[in-house]
C-alpha cells in the first residue's frame, strides 16, 4: 500500500464527565479509497469523522492527513470537505451561491470561481435549478447540493455523514449507485458514517466496524462477511447463528469441539483456542432437507420447523435443534410453487459443510 | 358565550381606550386650544425636537452597545454545555425582574460623587469623579436597565439556529469571522432586530434613567412629556409630544415588519 | 483564524473562549455589582458610600415609616387585585383568541398585544387623561381605602392583561385538540370538558402569567406615576420621591424587602413554568 492519505493515530476523544467517545483507534486509509466507517450508534464513527474534518478535536493522538499531522489545525485549513447528515445547505442562499460559497471564501478568483461551480453543478445534474432557493427543492436536491459544494473545493478527502439516512428507499438506492460513480469520476478518497450495513458492503472497497468507541475489525465487505473477528462483527454485520462450543483437542489448524446442539464438529482455525468458542454460521449456509442428506464430511442434525417467514425471493426458517438450540436458515425460493417446501411444525434435516463454518474465539 | 363576550367587550374598550381616549381627548383639546396647539408646535419645535433627537440617538447607542454585549453572550449561554445553559441564561436576565426605579436608584447611588466607586478609586488617591449627569451616564443607565431585553430574543435564535451550518462554513474554508459574517449574522438577523426594536422602544419613552442619572442637561421627550403633565399642566402638548414618540415607536416596529418580510424563510 | 485548536476541544465551542469568559464575567459584574452594593449597604450605618457598621437600623426605620409602609400595603394590594382580574381577562382573550374564529380576529389580535409594543409613558398618560376627564381621578380620591386604588388597579389590569393572554396563549398552542373530543366521545358536556380538560391543561400558565402579572404590578412606576392621585401612592412611586430628594439607607432596606419578594414570586414562576415545557 502507498502512503496513506489520511493516517488516524491512537486516536482518543473523551468529554468532560467522563465518556469516552473514540478510544484509542488507528485506522490507515489509502488513496482513492471508499472507506465506510460503520457501527450501531454512539459507536464513536461520527466522531471519528468530525475529528477528521477538525470540527472536533481529539483529546489524544495524530491525524495525519497528505502526511501532516492536522489533529489540532482547524477545519477550514485542512483539505477535507463533509457532506452534512442535514445537509446544512445554507438556507439563505442559492444553490449557485451555497456551491461557490468554498470557492468564494477562500479567495479563488471570480472566473475560476465560475466554471468550477458551473461544472460541479453538471456533475449533480443541478445546473437548471442554480437560481433556486433550498427550501424549494427535495431532500435528494439538497444533498446534490451539498455534494456539489464539498466536490467544487477538491479535498483530498470528501467526509460523508450518514448522507443516505434522511432519504426514502428508493432514492436512496439511486443515491448509493450515483456516490459509487461520482467517486470513481472524481478520484477523491471519500469517508463514510454509516450505521447501515448493506450501504457500507455495498459502496465500500473497505469497511471499519467500530464497537463503544474502538475499532473491531477493518476489512472488505467480503472479509467482514465471511472472516469476521469476533462475534461482534459476526453478530452485527449480517445474521449468523451463534453456536456455544467446547474445545476438545487443537492439532495445527484442526480443532475438535463439542457444540451445544449440533454434537461435534470438527473446523480449522488459523488461531489457538481455549476451552471454549463459538461455532459461526451464516443462514444462507445451513441447508434443508425433509429425507436424512447424504454426502462426506456433512454436519447434520434433526430438527423442527418453529416458523417460516416468505420474503419473496428467500424464506427465513426457524427451526429447533437439539438442547434448545434454535438455528435460523434462509432459503432461496427457486421455484415459483412451494415457496420453502416446509410448514411449521414440521421434522426436518439441517446440514451444512463444516467448512462454511468459523470459529470465533472472542 | 356569554360568559366570554362581556368581559371581552369590556377588555375591547379597555384595550382601546389608551388610543381612542387620547385621540378623542386630542381632538376636544383641540377645538378649545386649537392656536395654541399649533402655536406651540411652531413656537416650541425646535427645542423640543432636540429632546426628540436626543432620546433617538442616545437610544440608538444604547441599543448598539446592548447589541455588541448580548450577542457574544448569547452565544457563549447557545454553545455552553447542556446543564450550564439554563443557569447562565437566568444569570443573564434575573435583573430584569428586578424593580426598573431600584436598579436605577443603585446605579445612582454607586457611581454618584460620595458613591462606593467614588470611594474607592479615592484609597489609591483618585477622584472624586463626576460620573453621573452626563450623556454617558445616561446611556450607561439604558444599557445596564435593557441589557436582559437583547439577550433574550438573540438567545432563542442562536439557540435554534442549526450549528452544522457553521460547521459547514468553517468545513468549506472560511474563517471563523467570515463563517460568523456570511453565515451566523444573516441566519440570527431576526432575532437581532426583534432585540433591537425590544430594546429601542423603551429607551425611546425613558424619562427616568435620563432623570435620575443625566440630570436636566439630559432630558429626553420622555422627561419632556412628564414635565407638561406633572408640572406644566399643558396635556394637550403633552400629548402631542407622547404622539410623536408614538409615531416613532410604530415606525420602528414598521420597519422590523418590512425587514422580518424581507428575511422570511431565513429565520432559523 | 489560523490559531491551532486545543485538544478535546471543538472550534465552535464559544463558551470556553477566555475572551468570552472574561466578558461575561464582567458583565455579570455590572449587572449584579450596583444591587449588591444596595443590599449591602442598607445594613450600613450611615449613608456615605463607605462601610461604616453592620445595623438593622435602616430595617426598622423604614418599618416605622408610615410613608413607606403604606405605600408598600398600597403596592401589594394593587399587585393582588390586578393579578386575579388580568389572570381571569387574560386567559379569557387567550381562550376567546385560540377556541374561535371571528372576524377582524386580527386586528383584535394585535390590539390585545397593543400595551405590550407601546411606550409606558404614552400608557400612562393616556389612562391619566381618561381617569381626569371621566372624573374618576378627582372621583375615587376621598373613597374608603382600599377603594381609592380603584384607578391604578384598573390601570394595573390594562397593561398586565395581555401578558398573561401572551403566556396562556402559548399554552394553549400546544393542547392537543383530540383531548377535547375525547372528552366528549366519552360523554362530558362541554362545560365538563372545559373544567376537566381544558383548565387542568391551563393550570400552569395560569399560574405562570399571575406571577409575571404580580412582578410587573410591583415594579411598575411610570403608568402607575400617572394614574395614581396624591393619597394612593405605591411603593416605587415613593421610592421615585425619596430618591428625588437624595440617598437614604432607608430606600436600601424597603427596596431590599421588595427585590426579595419579586424574585421569590420570579423564581416559584419559572420554575412551575419549567415542566410544563418539557411536557409537550
Amino acid at each position: 500500500m502507498s502512503a496513506p492519505i489520511v493516517s488516524i493515530r491512537n486516536v482518543s476523544r473523551r468529554y468532560p464527565g467522563g465518556v469516552t467517545a473514540v478510544d484509542n483507534v488507528s485506522i490507515d486509509i489509502a488513496q482513492n479509497e471508499f472507506f465506510a466507517l460503520l457501527g450501531p450508534s454512539g459507536c464513536g464513527k461520527t466522531t471519528l469523522l468530525r475529528m477528521i474534518s477538525g470540527l472536533d478535536t481529539p483529546s489524544e493522538g495524530q491525524i495525519f492527513i497528505g502526511g501532516e499531522d492536522m489533529a489540532l489545525t482547524p477545519p477550514n485549513l485542512r483539505p477535507t470537505n463533509m457532506v452534512f447528515q442535514s445537509y446544512a445547505v445554507f438556507p439563505h442562499m442559492t444553490v449557485q451561491d451555497n456551491v461557490s460559497y468554498g470557492l468564494r471564501v477562500t479567495g479563488v478568483a471570480a472566473d475560476e470561481t465560475k466554471r468550477r461551480t458551473a461544472e460541479a453543478l453538471e456533475m449533480v445534474k443541478l445546473s437548471h435549478l442554480a437560481a433556486r432557493k433550498p427550501d424549494q427543492m427535495s431532500g435528494g436536491q439538497r444533498q446534490r447540493v451539498a455534494l456539489a459544494r464539498a466536490l467544487v473545493k477538491r479535498p483530498k478527502v470528501l467526509l460523508l455523514d450518514e448522507p443516505l439516512s434522511a432519504l426514502d428507499a428508493k432514492l436512496r438506492d439511486d443515491m448509493r449507485l450515483e456516490l459509487t460513480r461520482l467517486q470513481e469520476t472524481v478520484g477523491i478518497t471519500f469517508i463514510i458514517v454509516t450505521h447501515d450495513q448493506d450501504e457500507a458492503l455495498s459502496m465500500a472497497s473497505r469497511i471499519a466496524v467500530m464497537n463503544k468507541g474502538a475499532v473491531e475489525q477493518i476489512a472488505t465487505p467480503a472479509e467482514l462477511y465471511e472472516q469476521p473477528r469476533n462475534r461482534f462483527v459476526a453478530d452485527f454485520i449480517g445474521k449468523v447463528n451463534l453456536i456455544e462450543a467446547a474445545v476438545l483437542k487443537q492439532t495445527g489448524k484442526k480443532v475438535s469441539c463439542l457444540t451445544h446442539g449440533l454434537g461435534n464438529i470438527d473446523v480449522t482455525s488459523d488461531k489457538s483456542c481455549g476451552d471454549k468458542a463459538t461455532v459461526a454460521i451464516r443462514p444462507e449456509k445451513l441447508k434443508i432437507s425433509t429425507t436424512e442428506p447424504k454426502g462426506a464430511g456433512l454436519i447434520k442434525s434433526r430438527a423442527t420447523v418453529r416458523d417460516v417467514a416468505y420474503y419473496g425471493d428467500t424464506s427465513h426458517i426457524v427451526a429447533d435443534a437439539a438442547d434448545g438450540l434454535n438455528l435460523h436458515i434462509n432459503v432461496q425460493n427457486n421455484t415459483r410453487t412451494g415457496g420453502a417446501g416446509v410448514d411449521r411444525g414440521q421434522k426436518i434435516w439441517v446440514h451444512f459443510n463444516p467448512t462454511d463454518a468459523l470459529l470465533l474465539t472472542e | 358565550m356569554v360568559f366570554f363576550i362581556i368581559p371581552m367587550a369590556f377588555l375591547f374598550v379597555l384595550s382601546f381606550s389608551s388610543k381612542a381616549i387620547v385621540n378623542g381627548e386630542t381632538s376636544t383639546t383641540a377645538y378649545d386650544y386649537f392656536n395654541t396647539f399649533g402655536n406651540y408646535i411652531a413656537s416650541a419645535g425646535t427645542s423640543y425636537l432636540v429632546l426628540l433627537w436626543r432620546a433617538i440617538w442616545t437610544s440608538a447607542i444604547a441599543t448598539f452597545v446592548c447589541l455588541i454585549l448580548a450577542y457574544p453572550l448569547a452565544m457563549a449561554v447557545c454553545f455552553a454545555a447542556p446543564k450550564w445553559r439554563p443557569i447562565l441564561l437566568l444569570l443573564l436576565i434575573l435583573p430584569f425582574w428586578i424593580n426598573l426605579l431600584i436598579r436605577t436608584y443603585a446605579l445612582y447611588s454607586i457611581f454618584r460623587s460620595t458613591g462606593v466607586v467614588n470611594q474607592t478609586v479615592g484609597l489609591i488617591g483618585l477622584g472624586p469623579y463626576e460620573m453621573l449627569n452626563n450623556t454617558t451616564a445616561v446611556i450607561m443607565g439604558l444599557v445596564y436597565v435593557y441589557l436582559p431585553f437583547m439577550v433574550l430574543p438573540l438567545y432563542s435564535t442562536i439557540e435554534k439556529l442549526d450549528r452544522s451550518y457553521l460547521e459547514a462554513s468553517l468545513d468549506l474554508g472560511a474563517s471563523q469571522a467570515r463563517t460568523f459574517w456570511s453565515v451566523t449574522w444573516p441566519l440570527t438577523l431576526p432575532g437581532v432586530i426583534t432585540g433591537i426594536i425590544l430594546v429601542y422602544i423603551p429607551c425611546l419613552g425613558t424619562f427616568l434613567t435620563s432623570d435620575i442619572l443625566g440630570g436636566p442637561n439630559n432630558w429626553t421627550i420622555g422627561n419632556a412629556i412628564q414635565n407638561q403633565f406633572l408640572e406644566a399642566n399643558n396635556w394637550p402638548f403633552g400629548a402631542a409630544l407622547s404622539f410623536i414618540l408614538l409615531y416613532a415607536t410604530f415606525i420602528a416596529l414598521v420597519i422590523r415588519a418590512l425587514v422580518a418580510g424581507r428575511s422570511k424563510g431565513v429565520d432559523a | 483564524m489560523s490559531t491551532p485548536l486545543k485538544p478535546g476541544q471543538g472550534p465552535l465551542e464559544y463558551a470556553r473562549r477566555p475572551w468570552i469568559i472574561i466578558l461575561f464575567g464582567l458583565v455579570l459584574i455590572f449587572l449584579y455589582a450596583p444591587i449588591a452594593s444596595l443590599i449591602v449597604f442598607s445594613f450600613n450605618v450611615d449613608k456615605s458610600g463607605v462601610w461604616h457598621g453592620f445595623t438593622f437600623m435602616n430595617y426598622v426605620k423604614a418599618w416605622h415609616n408610615e410613608a413607606i409602609f403604606a405605600a408598600l400595603t398600597n403596592s401589594i394590594t394593587i399587585a393582588i387585585l390586578s393579578t386575579v382580574f388580568s389572570t381571569i381577562f387574560g386567559a379569557m382573550t387567550a381562550l376567546t383568541l385560540w377556541r374561535f374564529k371571528f372576524p377582524f380576529k386580527n386586528i383584535y389580535e394585535g390590539f390585545v398585544a397593543l400595551p405590550i409594543v407601546v411606550p409606558e409613558i404614552c400608557m400612562g398618560i393616556s389612562l391619566a387623561m381618561f381617569f381626569n376627564y371621566t372624573g374618576m381621578m378627582a372621583g375615587v380620591r376621598d373613597w374608603i381605602w382600599p377603594f381609592n386604588l380603584i384607578n391604578i388597579v384598573f390601570a394595573h389590569i390594562a397593561f398586565c392583561f395581555p401578558f398573561v393572554a401572551v403566556v396562556v396563549r402559548a399554552r394553549l398552542q400546544g393542547f392537543n385538540r383530540q383531548l377535547e373530543e375525547a372528552s366528549k366521545d366519552l360523554g362530558a358536556t362541554e362545560l365538563q370538558t372545559f373544567t376537566n380538560v381544558l383548565v387542568p391543561f391551563m393550570a400552569p400558565s395560569l399560574v405562570a402569567g399571575g406571577l409575571l402579572a404580580f412582578t410587573l404590578s410591583l415594579d411598575d412606576f411610570v403608568i402607575t406615576l400617572f394614574s395614581s392621585g396624591p393619597g394612593s401612592v405605591t411603593f416605587p412611586v415613593k421610592i421615585y420621591g425619596m430618591v428625588k430628594r437624595g440617598v437614604d439607607m432607608q430606600i436600601n432596606a424597603a427596596s431590599t424587602v421588595l427585590i426579595v419578594i419579586t424574585l421569590a414570586a420570579t423564581l416559584i414562576a419559572m420554575k412551575l413554568q419549567a415542566p410544563s415545557k418539557t411536557g409537550h
